[in-house]
């Protein structure tokens, strides 16, 4: 894939070079494709989405995993949890568009910005929602995996349960609590449907997060079926070539933070 | 000072509709060694963690009776506090494997969030480990995780971290059943050392092992207990049958 990739690329990295990742502009017409504005905008929502989701994500593993691991409400959890994961992500975008944008919206208006409702802000408000079934459910995971050895003797010293899961529990699965931040930045950078229909797709560098902006994912769908002439094509696959070596370099750190904790 | 320590009055204890300790009337003394004895599943474990309501982490857990420890009913205490006040060794070394051997001794206060000068953390590392007589082997690798130790030097371990609270009693809940002898007896020789200063409960499945180190002995028979006296009277002059049994080794 990574072969098909770099050959179908090849017109526009001839034709643009280092140009292409460091070029500000993008403009069709005028022949101009620099990818910066892409990579900093799906960066950007990704990053802004994780810091969103994650609280919500330990909270959910450790009330499944520590607090309550069984009954009607837990398993209601699990499952509504499990759920979103399944949810099309075009119906999240509708959603997006009839319930965040008007919340922005209303948001922007009391800071004294441009009210567009879309953006940064919105997209990655929705990405978050996304994110949470996968990091969740591998936190549950861990966290119902610590071992109650552990716990017992941290309670035999007078700990309570708040300390014990601040004191042990949370240091025993630092690992696995990264993991599942991976994870779901893997998803998040990668997400496009959604986020294309909440980003305004604007290619320019955005200068706050209640800026429009486009991702590398969303350009590439969007523009795909108009691109007109060899290297706008092939710049569309060289987008998604970046693409692709980011989510790598971002997997490949990512597998070495969690080895180093394992040792 | 009184020397009885900690007494139970009519103690029941079950796990749903198990009835696992029935009517136990106990007195511990002071400063001693009590060991407890019985078959497997004749509620020694669950006695031991009555006493520090580790039993309560078990949700269908039921008790009824009480247990004074220097004559305050232990069951209106607040279970943290008095957690603190009665340490507990478990069958398994179960040292924190994401701390370091100085952070494992300091655990109690971290856990409860106390605040501790440098000095008074080293010396308090120091004086556990001393008295857990670990400090000669690990000194020089106090910043090393726990879980390098050797299974005796972990158990060892997990005895500092329960001394390093100064508790009034602390319970082993059969310390040395995963250990190789000569740990074995390292951990006997600073029990016998340790009731200088504590109160010491130890459940025990070796009955050679309470020979040698307890001063009175409780045996239990299907969660009641069938007869405590001196270690001595029991071993050579025991009144019940059922631990004469036991003693010599025809069941259990």
């Amino acid at each position: 894939m990574f072969l098909t990739l770099l050959v179908s690329s090849l017109p526009s990295i001839k034709a643009l070079g280092w140009k292409f990742i460091y070029g500000k502009t993008w403009d069709p017409v005028s022949g101009e494709f620099g990818a910066l504005s892409f990579l900093i905008g799906t960066l950007l929502t990704s990053t802004l989405a994780l810091l969103i989701s994650s609280p919500f994500s330990l909270t959910i593993g450790l009330f499944l995993g520590e607090y309550y691991p069984k009954g009607w409400f837990s398993s209601l959890l699990k499952n509504a949890v499990e759920l979103l994961a399944g949810i099309p992500s075009v119906v999240y975008g509708f959603w997006g568009i009839y319930f965040i944008v008007p919340v922005v919206r209303s948001l922007e208006m009391k800071v004294g910005v441009a009210p567009y409702g879309v953006g940064i802000l919105t997209a990655s408000l929705i990405l978050s929602i996304m994110i949470i079934p996968y990091s969740a459910s591998l936190i549950r995971l861990v966290v119902s995996m610590v071992p109650e050895s552990l716990k017992e003797a941290a309670y035999s010293l007078g700990a309570t349960r708040f300390e014990v899961i601040r004191f042990i529990i949370i240091p025993y699965i630092r690992s696995g609590l990264s993991a599942g931040i991976l994870l779901a930045l893997g998803r998040a950078l990668g997400e496009t449907m959604a986020v294309t229909m909440l980003i305004g797709n604007t290619q320019a560098i955005p200068k706050s997060i209640f800026d429009t902006s486009d991702t590398m994912a969303s350009v590439i769908a969007n523009q795909f079926t108009e691109a007109t002439g060899n290297v706008y094509f092939s710049a569309l696959i060289e987008t998604g070539l970046l693409l692709f070596v980011v989510t790598t370099i971002i997997n490949i750190i990512g597998r070495n933070i969690i080895k180093r904790f394992e040792s | 000072m009184e020397s009885t320590i900690l007494r139970t009055e009519d103690f029941n204890a079950s796990f749903g509709t198990t009835h696992v300790l029935k009517n136990l009337n106990i007195k511990i003394q002071r400063k001693k060694i009590t060991a407890i004895m019985g078959p497997s599943g004749c509620g020694k474990s669950t006695f031991i963690r009555c006493i520090n309501r580790m039993h309560e982490l078990n949700s269908n857990a039921t008790t009824k009776g009480k247990i004074y420890l220097d004559g305050q009913n232990i069951y209106e205490q607040n279970p943290t506090i008095l957690r603190r006040k009665i340490g507990m060794v478990f069958q398994n070394p179960n040292p924190f494997n994401t701390m370091s051997i100085y952070q494992n001794v300091l655990a109690g206060y971290t856990l409860n969030s106390y605040k501790l000068t440098r000095t008074k953390k080293d010396e308090i590392v120091e004086e556990s480990l001393k008295n857990a007589a670990l400090w000669d082997e690990v000194k020089n690798t106090l910043h090393k995780k726990g879980t390098f130790l050797s299974g005796g030097q972990q158990q060892r371990l997990c005895i500092a971290r329960s001394l390093a609270m100064k508790p009034e009693i602390i319970l082993l809940d059969e310390p040395t059943s995963a250990l190789d002898p000569i740990s074995t007896s390292k951990i006997e020789e600073l029990l016998y050392g340790l009731k200088r200063i504590y109160t010491i409960i130890i459940v025990t499945h070796n009955i050679q092992q309470a020979g040698r180190i307890s001063d009175y002995t409780a045996f239990f028979y299907l969660g009641e207990l069938t007869e405590m006296d001196e270690t001595k009277t029991i071993f050579t002059n025991p009144k019940n049958i059922q631990t004469q049994n036991y003693i010599t080794g025809r069941f259990g």
